[in-house]
């Protein structure tokens, strides 16, 4: 026990004082933000801005066409289908006469085909535009109309689920976006953390330290050493996320205004939005109280509990195999690509199941993947959120469980003969023959 | 005593029987010699006694005890033919962790390094890392981390290879200084004449089993032909006898092999008679270079391809 300690201890020190570590826990998700940050800046202001000049043979559409940030309307005379691009402008709407009982026919003429998004804002706006005015047409006023919209009330779904013993409202977008989330995150760090247990086999293989190594340890201690030392760089990446998270959610509180905060406390104290003392309540305020509310729903204890249960357990069940097929491998990195493939299948297949599962929580396919070690820990981390029942997350435990120490004393068999097996080309049915092999 | 004794072991694979029946047992403070070509089963004997296979069957002893690998770690020493230490860890560390694994703690760790480094002039490659140091240093500090926990029995396979003139007698002064503190050391090798220069005792396996057992000048003289070299000015002329052979002539010396029965004096009487200056005569022994390729040369290649 002892020296699978200090096994460990150097393979997580090694690893967490490596600058590499530092800069993925800390510049990835910087990153991440940076990039949807940038793919959503980029989305807005990429957008060519559409100068449309309009022929409109019915005048319907003057004063009631508006205009956007992408999209401008013009109703200049003098400019045609032949002459609308010297007049500046990228595109011409031409509106034939129409008798107000067909299908209206229109035409929109451009040098260069319009993106997709610009596409569909223009059509839209015709068509509101088209019912404004036949709704004017019965003697509906543009204003009536606005003020109508502004005061009718939100309604609100209230999901309640009878059958899942205690009744809780979930929001479901939420748990979709927790359970996804959470499936991902498990799905992408058993594959970083697998592979550098194989990596960190291989290594020791290639280098020849292992056969040191092993003159002092047991190869199983050797192995075990090495992922609990790599989960632990595992957890340690969470930990400090967390930490992240903690500090950003909190600075980003600083910049908002403290009335605003104010608002929100009082809103959470009366327990019903809106209704804030005084004033009515900003829409901001609003924003921010119904956010805080959705993400009360969620049992968060729970959640963070089962993800670290899942991200371990399966963790330690997929770097056993990855353990395995690492020593199995020669100098040639090749090899590991091609032994990998039956290890990495059912991961993404979990994968596959997960973004079905999240969906559906409750499906049996679902509730399949959710069972099976293979695919479970993503599977049912996907599911967790929606609060399944309790027995399955129970067995699903049991099971991931039972799983990991299969596969552990799996590797431990074809570990202790790969790890001094030089020169000879690994196959999976020359590791079965080790599984099986007397000690 | 015997620091260690094999008794009968085997050790079979599905392909081959690499170590068939063999017993051996070393003397305290003796420097064994473990001879054998290529793949005849002294790696894996080597790796029976450091704990890393289990043999099939048989008994060894470490230290009159049973021999158990997970104790007796700490007593053993070993350096692999295949050297390897991890690349990218600083040396120091590297060195501190292996002798921990071996369970010393790490004060005497510490200690130890800190003396073994002044001695061989490496306290300025703490904070280095193996992939900054050379061949021949790496290979220093691979047997520093061998010896480092002051183990009772060293095995060393190849321990001189990729090593200049100047640190391998260094390292074999070193070898010569922990057998005189009564540390028992096996050395493997196929280089005969470090063989003879450095070991006690030896023993010879060829497929699987001990073809040889004793100590070098005993199996120099078991396997000596009756060959003496002779320094003279002879003739061709003075070859023909029937008292010896000639094996090789030079114009001032010959190398003649004995009849049976003929005594050394009748040799030198011969050639006194003849009237032929002898300045020099003197039994040759066989080199263990020669007893080796005797006794393994003709013998099928010992790890065959099974077909599959």
């Amino acid at each position: 026990m002892n020296k699978i300690m200090l096994i460990a201890k150097r393979e997580y020190f090694t690893r967490v004082r490596n600058k590499t570590f530092l800069i993925s826990t800390f510049l990835l998700p910087i990153v991440i933000v940076l990039f949807i940050a940038g793919a959503t800046f980029l989305s807005i202001k990429g957008r060519d801005l559409q100068n449309i000049a309009v022929q409109d043979a019915n005048n319907y559409f003057k004063g009631n066409l508006k205009n956007s940030s992408t999209v401008t309307f013009d109703f200049p005379t003098g400019v045609d289908t032949t002459n609308y691009t010297q007049k500046g402008y990228t595109g011409i709407l031409v509106f034939p006469k129409w008798d107000g009982n067909s299908t209206f026919n229109y035409i929109l003429r451009s040098p260069k085909q319009l993106g997709f998004t610009a596409k569909e804002d223009i059509e839209r706006k015709i068509n509101k535009a088209l019912e404004d005015k036949m709704l004017q047409q019965q003697g509906i006023t543009t204003n009536l109309l606005d003020s109508l919209r502004k005061a009718a009330p939100g309604a609100n779904m209230t999901e309640l689920t009878d059958n899942s013993g205690e009744r809780k409202t979930v929001s479901s977008g939420l748990s979709y976006g927790i359970g996804y989330a959470c499936g991902i995150l498990i799905y992408i760090m058993m594959f970083i953390y697998g592979a550098q247990v194989m990596r960190g086999v291989m290594e020791e293989k290639t280098n020849r330290i292992a056969e040191v190594i092993v003159s002092s340890v047991k190869p199983f201690q050797l192995m075990l050493g090495k992922i609990f030392g790599i989960g632990a760089v595992g957890l340690t990446q969470f930990l400090l996320w967390f930490i992240l998270i903690f500090a950003l959610t909190s600075a980003v509180q600083l910049f908002i205004p403290k009335e605003l905060l104010l608002e929100v406390q009082q809103m959470q104290q009366s327990g019903i939005p809106g209704t804030a003392t005084g004033a009515q309540s900003s829409e901001a305020a609003q924003k921010i109280y119904n956010f805080q509310q959705t993400m009360g729903t969620a049992n968060w204890p729970m959640i963070i509990g089962c993800f670290l249960f899942y991200f371990l357990a399966g963790y330690l069940f997929y770097s056993a195999l990855f353990a395995s097929v690492g020593c199995m491998v020669n100098e040639d990195p090749q090899e590991a690509q091609s032994l990998m493939l039956p290890i990495t299948m059912p991961i993404v297949f979990g994968f596959i199941i997960m973004q079905s599962a999240v969906q559906n929580p409750n499906s049996s396919l679902a509730f399949w993947g959710s069972m099976i070690p293979f695919t479970s820990p993503i599977v049912m981390m996907a599911r967790i959120p929606s609060n399944p029942p309790m027995w399955q997350i129970g067995l699903s435990m049991a099971l991931l469980i039972i799983g990991f120490i299969g596969t552990g004393y799996m590797a431990g068999k074809i570990y202790r003969i790969g790890i001094l097996m030089y020169g000879k080309k690994g196959t999976w049915k020359e590791m079965m023959k080790w599984v099986f092999a007397k000690a | 005593m015997n620091v260690l004794e094999a008794q009968n072991l085997k050790k079979y694979f599905a392909a081959q029987k690499a170590v068939d029946d063999i017993s051996f047992s070393i003397p305290q403070g003796s420097i064994f010699g473990l001879l054998g070509p290529n793949g005849a089963g002294k790696t894996t004997l080597i790796r029976m006694i450091t704990g890393i296979f289990y043999p099939d069957s048989g008994n060894i002893n470490f230290n009159g005890r049973k021999f158990d690998a997970e104790n007796d770690a700490l007593g053993i020493g070993y350096m692999p033919e295949e050297r390897g230490l991890y690349k990218k860890m600083k040396i120091g560390e590297q060195a501190l962790y292996l002798a921990q694994l071996k369970g010393m703690s790490k004060s005497d760790a510490m200690a130890s390094i800190k003396q073994w480094f002044v001695k061989f002039e490496m306290e300025s490659w703490w904070n280095k890392k193996v992939e900054d140091l050379s061949k021949g240093m790496s290979q220093k500090l691979q047997f520093v981390t061998t010896v480092l926990h002051n183990p009772k029995l060293i095995i060393l396979d190849e321990p001189f290879s990729g090593l200049d003139p100047v640190n391998a007698n260094l390292i074999k002064d070193e070898i010569f200084n922990l057998a005189k503190n009564g540390s028992t050391i096996i050395f493997s090798t196929h280089r005969m004449e470090q063989v003879e220069e450095i070991c006690d005792h030896i023993i010879l396996v060829n497929k699987g089993k001990k073809i040889l057992d004793g100590t070098v000048k005993d199996i120099r003289n078991q396997f000596k032909e009756n060959e003496f070299r002779l320094g003279a000015n002879t003739l061709p002329e003075h070859m023909h006898t029937h008292i010896f052979k000639v094996v090789k002539h030079k114009p001032d010396e010959v190398i003649i092999k004995l009849e049976d029965g003929v005594a050394t004096n009748d040799v030198l009487n011969y050639f006194i008679q003849h009237d032929v200056q002898v300045h020099a005569f003197n039994e040759v022994l066989p080199s263990l270079n020669d007893i080796f390729i005797k006794l393994v040369e003709g013998t099928p290649e010992a790890r065959q391809f099974l077909q599959s």
